[in-house]
Formats: structure tokens, C-alpha cells, sequence
């Protein structure tokens, strides 16, 4: 049995310890917020936070999340009121979407060890998730919307 | 609209009762968070009784107050499902924040006139819609009046419909589209009333938030790959890697020993492994030890297919247009030139990899499928399965992109053939690998182009040969005339500059590799040629790439006027800071313009786009701020094009096979993005992939103008 805290709640699992996490959020939990975009760790549509911390869910063992937490798309925020769901809607950011799960989660991360971020880090950050769409620019800019407490609900 | 408290409690519940139900193991059938009340793409729910208000193929209005929009386009990030229910709703009176908005069903009603089937690409759904959906909101309004002034017995003239409710003006009565529905239901559909004039417009031309966007930060928006049906299978397909080749044999023993592989067999398209999770389905399929056998024919390598369109640049060729002597106006011109550019093969690289669950049973079919072309996806499914049509059912979810890749077949035959065997609810998984190999890729092509020009700078002579293999072929073949494809040609028949004598040409040489359309249409590989060809000529005459576009679009004052808008924000006529190169394209395509300016740099030996420029006129926005997203959209696909990766073919397999050696463009690579948006009363154009065909000869032009050297293939590599 693997223990794992998942948005919160203590799951309990019985599955074979190398199954990737992503699988197990989306075929075993139905939690199908987190993409698969490549299962190689490539082009981050699969990145939910460990421990707070962004990471790869196609390429992280169940095993990893032993004992520690997780949080998904599902758990970013109780009310998808989280400031970055907020300005990513204000400034228009999804497209097709499909990307934006892995963006978000990966903003989250950075918004919490960095309140506020200068651009680099920003571009650094938000290299690691591709988004085909080209919403780069709107990212940024939800992200700075999202840290500056003036002007969130712009 | 989606509630997000709702789905938020419902996804918190779902959870619940797996950690309930723990103990691990495959917990089937749980409700997939948004299902049950969100806009997840899938059919009408609701039936039409006889107190629907049902006019037309696109407009619910239900007793209960509910008003459901059809959307018959997908959703691939272009926003349809925002801008289509705009034109339906402007007419309709009713705002965004009153509807729902539902996918359509297969149905002849939803043809795309455009491209004739109903399928969503090629820039094609506001042209369509533009008149059809306004004319169905507007009966639909209309019908809402007349059921009002019959029930108040007053002439039509004193009735006013505005955000769902029919106001007796001059009155204090009033009765909502709810209240007035059965009503109007009874009545005979009117003769086609007026539409609004573009002044009283409220929704048209202005910016209205995307409708799928709460969904979709949510991660409540449904895609294919998150379809979830209680005893639904998952499978993924080895297929033989080399072109042409065939599986010989195969060695399942390891792949059956996984834990959750249920099945290992022989389908069309390769062997399928089945298994109880997409994870089994994967693993199992890695290690199926697979035996193939190349074709005879080695022509699928990318050396030979190169010397091969080299070969087609000289001899015989289909004309696609001609104007003049060419021949003697280069034989007269003072400085006469030839290059020759390259495009190569590359893979549309949909973030969401190719995809689709099916559920055959006996005497019916469900798709559930990310597709572009519903119409398609049914005949499909009805030749494999041999069911009626009206027995099959497409649902379509949102699209992790489409690019022109989904309204292919190949991953909707693969769902269909497995759950008719398995009699079970399928999704066909592809990998990166499997979508970046077996794709029907961007087609490679050459490109001849002879210029002349004269001492004042003018052009006096114009020949372009493109040589490649024909993507029409296979899709359209009625469209090909005396020997062009028109889809290889556009961009360079429609040469938007006026020169005395001019001559186009098309070589068809087909090459062994699958190729299918590519967004931004064959002015992808055109307008490369074609614009980087004339900044060479601009070179030779000592021109300023500026002027001698200028000079040659004096009939075409709507472009030059473009053309003028994007050079003033760039502040052309002032030298770029040093170090930097800037580069123009333009172009005209469905029915919308396009000019746009890359600013560009090198840094160690790494092109880098600092900036991009667009001034668009795609006539009325119907969305402006949609209309931005796709342009920048347009910039990242052609950047990634122009400057990423390419598919290369080594003795009949593709080199590429993952986001390594297969690069999308990255957050630290995009350049900040200016547009400027012509305000037009012309009728909408497409925006899809407009921007795209400029990225790779704007950044060429740039380079040229910094390095002096020009570029002649892409993806663009330096020195
Ligand atoms: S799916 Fe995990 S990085 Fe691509
Ligand atoms: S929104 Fe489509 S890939 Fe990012």
C-alpha cells in the first residue's frame, strides 16, 4: 500500500509502485486535468506539484509521492478562484487549452517560493511547459497580473 | 457557462469515493468532474418537446428558461465556440452570459459550405458563419416577436427584444424567450427578417471573454484523450516504423505478462496492445518485440527525395499562371537573378497526441473523438462497421490543437476496428512517437525563382517554379486542374505584386512519405520563397526591401495600406538598435491581409526573435481579441517552423521521435508581439494560422539584412 495525500485527502493505493503518477491521476482517480503530452518529462502538459514543488507527473513514480503530497489542477485552488485561475481568465490565456493545466501548476510553484517575479524568472520558469498555441506572452502577463495584489480583479 | 463551484464539489466528491473505494485497482466509471454540468462538448441534452423553440439547427429556447447554442466547429484554441455563438446570439438578443453552448451532432445542417463537408479548418468557420448563424438568430428572434404581439394583440413594430426578453415599448409588460418558447414554437417559420445594421451591433466587434476558458483553467474541459465510459479499454498500437515497410512478426510473450494487458493482436494499421489502463496499454506495447520488413521501394530518405525535387526544378511543369514573356523581359533585364529554397518535411506536433474512443455495439455506435471532420469520422465508422449513419453518433470533445492533423482518419479507423472486435468501449492512445512519426507531415518542397529588375528598381520579370509532391492528391482530387494543386500553389499564383510578365509553375513529384495540410495553407512554403526572393532582388538593385514592396503594390491600396501601418510601428524608417536585423513579409489569405515585420538578433550562434509586428485587416473582427490570440497564435506555429525542427527520412523511417529531436518553440522564445489591428466594415476573413507563412521569411529577411546572407531553407540554421 502506497499513502499518498492527494488535494488534501489521504488516498491509499495498491497499485505497482513505477506506475507513473500522471497515470494514476488520470486512469485510477479520473482526474483528467493533468495531460499527457509526451510521457518523457519533454514538454511539461503533465506537471502537478510534490511536496509544492512542480514536477513531472509522467515521469514521477507513484513510489515518489509515498508518504508526501501531491497537488493537482483539481486542487489548485477550493473554488478555482486562485489568483492565477483569476487573471489567466482576464487575460484570456487558454486556447486550445490542453497546455494549461501543466502552465498553471508550474506558475503556482514559481508564485510561491517568488511572490513576485521578475520576467526572467518567469521565462525560466515557464520554459518548461510548451504550449503549441503560442500563449506564451498572455502567461506572462497573467502571472504578473496574478502577483500584483493591485491589480488582480483589473 | 460552467458553474465552478459546482465542478469544483463534484471533482472533490469524485475523489471521495475513490479514496473510499480504495484498496487501489482500476476504479471504472467515475464520473468525469465536468460531465455532468458543464459546457463538455457532447450532443444536446435536452430533447425538443413541443414547447422548445426550435428553429433551426443551432437554437434551443426551453420553457425552463434555458437557452442552448450549437456550435458546429471544433474547439482547437481558435475559439469557435465563443465567436459562433456570438453571431447566433447578437441576433438573438441574448447575451453570453445567457446561453449554453453545446457541440453539434453529425447533420447536414452543419455543413461547411466552404469545404464542403462539415469539417472545421483551412480558416474557414467565421467565413461560413458569418451569414448563416446570424440569419438563424435572427429567425429565431423574430419568431419571439411575433409570439409576443399576438399575445399582447399589438403590431410587431412596438415589440423589442433585448437580452432574452421581448419589451412592449411604451409599456410596462414584458415576457421572457422563456415564457414566449411553446408560443413560438407553433408558429410558421417567417421569411428571412433583416439583420441588424452593424451600428446597433452590442456583441460583434467587441471583446467577449472565451466561453470555454473557465472550463478550461479548471482543468474541467473535456479532450479526447480524458473520455472515461464505464468499461471503457485503452490500447495502444505499434505500427511498423518504416514507410511502406510491413510487421512481420511479433513476440507478445513479455507484453502478456504485464499486469493489466488483456489482449495482443493484428490490426490494420499495426498490433494493438489492450489493457486495462492507458499505462498497461503503453507499457505492454514497449515491449512487443516487432519484426518488420522494409518496402522495395527506398525512396521514403530525405538525400534522395532532395535530389529527386532538384531533378523536377528543370524540364517540363503544369503552368499555374502566366502573364507576359517572361523569357525576354529576364533576357532584358539589367540584373537578373535565381535562387533556389527549400522547405523541408515537418510534423504538426499536436500537444494533444492523436486519439479516439469508440463504443460499437450491435446496432449503434458512439465516437468520442477529438476530430476536425465529424462528417468524415461518421462515414468512417459506418464503412468499418457497416451500421446505417444514423446509428453513429460523433461526440466531439475539445481539441488539444487540429492543426489540419485531425481531419485525418487514421486514429478514428483504430478506435472503430478495436471496439468492434472487443465489443467494449476503446480509447486508442497514440504517443509522441507515434504521432511525430506517423504523421501525414507538412509536404517538403523546392522552389525556382528567376526575378529581373531595373535600373529604377522595378520589377520586370517574375518566375517561380514550385516542385513537390501533391497534398491534394489524396484529399481532393477534383481540385487539381491541368496538372496544379492548388493548395501547393497558393501564395504563389495569387503573387500579390504587380510585375509586366510573370510565370508560375508547378512540378508534381511525389515523394513515398505521407503529407497532408499544414495551417496557414501552402502559402506556408509560398510566401517563404516568394518574400525572402524579393528582398534578394531588392539586394541587387540596391532597394530598400520597404520601397520596392511599396512600388509594386500601388493596385493594391488595402495591402499597401497594411503594409505602410506595420512599417510605422516598427519605426522602419529609423535604423534597428545595432546588432538587430529587421525583416517584412506580407501576404493576402482567406480573405484576410496580413504584413508583419520580425525584429531579430544572434546570439552565439542562436537566432533570436526579439520582436514581431503585425498589422492585420481581416475586415470586421467579430472577436478582437480572439482575433490577437490567433495572430500570436499564427507567430509561434511559423516561428517554431521556421527556426525548430524538421522531419528527416533515413532509408524509409523518420529520424524524429520525440520532443528532443523534435523541438516546439519555447516560453524564452517567443518574442514580444505588436499587433495592429485595421478596423474594416469588410466582410470577416480567417485568421487561423494567417500569421504563421510570415514568421519564416520575415526572420530570413532579418537575418539577410544583418548577416548579408541569405537564407535559403528552413528550419533556419546559421553559418
Ligand atoms: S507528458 Fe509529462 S512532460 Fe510531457
Ligand atoms: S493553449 Fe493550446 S497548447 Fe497551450
Amino acid at each position: 500500500m502506497i499513502s499518498v495525500t492527494l488535494n488534501g485527502e489521504t488516498l491509499e493505493f495498491d497499485l505497482d509502485p513505477d506506475t507513473p503518477l500522471l497515470w494514476v491521476l488520470r486512469d485510477h482517480l479520473g482526474l483528467t486535468g493533468t495531460k499527457y503530452g509526451c510521457g518523457e518529462g519533454e514538454c511539461g502538459a503533465c506537471i502537478v506539484h510534490l511536496d509544492d514543488k512542480p514536477v513531472n507527473a509522467c515521469i514521477t513514480p507513484l513510489s515518489e509521492a509515498s508518504g508526501r503530497s501531491v497537488k493537482t489542477i483539481e486542487g489548485l485552488s477550493p473554488d478555482g478562484r486562485h489568483p492565477l485561475q483569476l487573471a489567466w481568465i482576464i487575460e484570456e490565456v487558454p486556447q486550445c487549452g490542453y497546455c494549461q493545466s501543466g502552465q498553471l501548476m508550474t506558475a503556482a510553484a514559481l508564485l510561491a517560493t517568488h511572490p513576485r517575479p521578475t520576467d526572467a524568472q518567469i521565462e525560466t520558469a515557464m520554459s518548461e511547459v510548451i504550449c503549441r498555441c503560442g500563449s506564451y506572452n498572455r502567461i506572462r502577463r497573467a502571472i504578473l497580473r496574478a502577483s500584483n495584489p493591485e491589480a488582480q480583479n483589473g | 457557462m460552467a458553474d465552478s463551484d459546482a465542478q469544483l464539489r463534484l471533482s472533490r466528491r469524485a475523489l471521495l469515493r475513490v479514496a473510499a473505494a480504495s484498496g487501489g485497482g482500476l476504479a471504472l466509471g467515475i464520473l468525469f468532474p465536468a460531465q455532468a454540468e458543464t459546457s463538455a462538448p457532447d450532443q444536446p441534452q435536452q430533447d425538443d418537446g413541443p414547447e422548445t423553440l426550435a428553429p433551426n439547427a443551432w437554437i434551443r429556447i426551453h420553457r425552463d428558461g434555458g437557452i442552448q447554442l450549437v456550435v458546429a466547429r471544433s474547439e482547437m484554441g481558435q475559439g469557435v465556440t465563443t465567436s459562433l455563438a456570438m453571431l447566433l446570439a447578437e441576433e438573438l438578443e441574448v447575451g453570453l452570459d445567457q446561453i449554453r453552448v453545446e457541440q453539434a451532432p453529425v447533420d447536414a445542417a452543419y455543413i461547411n459550405h466552404l469545404l464542403g463537408e462539415q469539417a472545421t479548418g483551412e480558416s474557414t468557420s467565421i467565413r461560413d458563419a458569418w451569414l448563416v448563424l446570424r440569419e438563424a438568430g435572427a429567425v429565431a428572434r423574430q419568431l419571439l416577436i411575433t409570439a409576443a404581439a399576438a399575445i399582447w394583440s399589438v403590431p410587431e413594430s412596438r415589440c423589442e427584444a433585448r437580452r432574452g426578453v421581448i419589451h412592449l415599448l411604451d409599456d410596462q409588460r414584458s415576457l421572457s424567450y422563456a415564457e414566449l418558447a411553446a408560443t413560438a414554437a407553433k408558429l410558421p417559420l417567417p421569411a428571412l427578417p433583416a439583420l441588424k445594421p452593424s451600428g446597433t451591433w452590442s456583441l460583434i466587434g467587441t471583446t467577449q471573454r472565451r466561453i470555454d476558458a473557465p472550463d478550461k483553467v479548471l482543468g474541467a474541459a473535456r479532450f479526447g484523450l480524458d473520455v472515461r465510459l464505464p468499461e471503457m479499454l485503452y490500447a495502444s498500437i505499434a505500427r511498423c516504423d518504416l514507410i511502406g515497410g510491413h510487421i512481420t512478426n511479433w513476440r507478445e510473450n513479455a507484453t502478456r505478462a504485464i499486469p493489466g494487458v488483456l489482449n495482443v493482436f493484428a490490426v490494420r494499421y499495426g498490433i494493438a496492445v489492450i489493457a486495462e489502463s492507458s499505462w498497461a496499454a503503453l507499457r505492454g506495447r514497449e515491449t512487443l518485440e516487432i519484426t518488420t520488413r522494409p518496402s522495395t521501394n527506398l525512396a521514403a530518405d530525405t538525400q534522395r527525395i532532395r535530389n529527386r525535387l532538384r531533378i523536377a526544378l528543370k524540364g517540363r511543369a503544369a503552368v499555374a499562371y502566366k502573364k507576359g514573356d517572361v523569357s525576354a523581359a529576364l533576357n532584358a533585364s539589367p540584373h537578373q537573378i535565381e535562387s533556389i529554397y527549400e522547405v523541408p518535411f515537418q510534423a504538426h506536433a499536436c500537444m494533444e497526441p492523436m486519439n479516439c474512443t469508440a463504443d460499437v455495439r450491435r446496432d449503434h455506435c458512439d465516437l468520442y473523438v477529438p476530430t476536425q471532420s465529424q462528417a468524415r469520422a461518421r462515414a468512417t465508422a459506418q464503412r468499418i462497421t457497416g451500421l446505417p449513419a444514423d446509428r453513429i453518433a460523433v461526440h466531439t470533445t475539445f481539441l488539444g490543437n487540429g492543426f489540419e492533423r485531425r481531419r485525418e482518419q487514421d486514429f478514428i479507423v483504430d478506435a472503430v476496428e478495436l471496439s468492434k472486435e472487443l465489443k467494449r468501449p476503446v480509447q486508442v492512445i497514440w504517443t509522441r512517437e507515434d504521432d511525430l512519426r506517423h504523421d501525414f507531415f507538412r509536404p517538403m518542397s523546392l522552389h525556382r525563382l528567376r526575378g529581373g529588375i531595373d535600373a529604377e528598381g522595378r520589377l520586370t520579370a517574375w518566375f517561380h517554379r514550385v516542385a513537390g509532391p501533391s497534398v491534394l492528391a489524396r484529399i481532393a482530387p477534383d481540385q487539381i486542374t491541368n496538372g496544379v494543386d492548388p493548395f501547393m500553389m497558393a501564395g504563389a499564383t495569387d503573387l500579390p505584386y504587380s510585375v509586366a510578365h510573370r510565370r508560375v509553375e508547378y512540378r508534381r513529384a511525389d515523394t513515398p512519405v505521407p503529407i497532408g495540410l499544414w495551417p496557414g495553407g501552402g502559402q506556408g512554403h509560398n510566401i517563404f520563397a516568394t518574400e525572402c526572393f524579393l528582398d534578394e532582388l531588392a539586394h541587387i538593385a540596391g532597394k530598400d526591401p520597404l520601397q520596392l514592396r511599396r512600388d509594386h503594390l500601388t493596385d493594391r491600396p488595402r495591402l499597401l495600406n497594411l503594409l505602410n501601418r506595420a512599417a510605422e510601428e516598427a519605426d522602419w524608417d529609423n535604423p534597428p538598435a545595432p546588432g538587430r536585423g529587421r525583416g517584412i513579409a506580407l501576404m493576402e489569405a482567406f480573405g484576410s491581409l496580413i504584413a508583419a515585420i520580425a525584429e531579430v538578433s544572434i546570439e552565439e550562434t542562436k537566432v533570436r526573435v526579439r520582436r514581431v509586428i503585425c498589422a492585420v485587416d481581416c475586415g470586421q473582427a467579430v472577436n478582437p481579441e480572439i482575433v490577437r490570440a490567433q495572430i500570436e497564435s499564427g507567430i509561434a506555429f511559423g516561428l517554431t517552423s521556421a527556426l525548430k525542427g524538421e522531419i528527416t527520412l533515413t532509408k524509409g523511417r523518420v529520424d524524429q521521435s520525440t520532443l528532443r529531436d523534435y523541438p516546439l518553440l519555447k516560453a524564452n522564445e517567443m518574442p514580444d508581439v505588436t499587433i495592429h489591428l485595421v478596423k474594416s466594415d469588410a466582410e470577416p476573413g480567417g485568421v487561423s494560422g494567417l500569421a504563421s507563412p510570415l514568421m519564416a521569411p520575415a526572420v530570413a529577411n532579418a537575418l539577410f539584412s544583418l548577416t548579408g546572407e541569405p537564407v535559403r531553407s528552413l528550419p533556419i540554421r546559421l553559418g
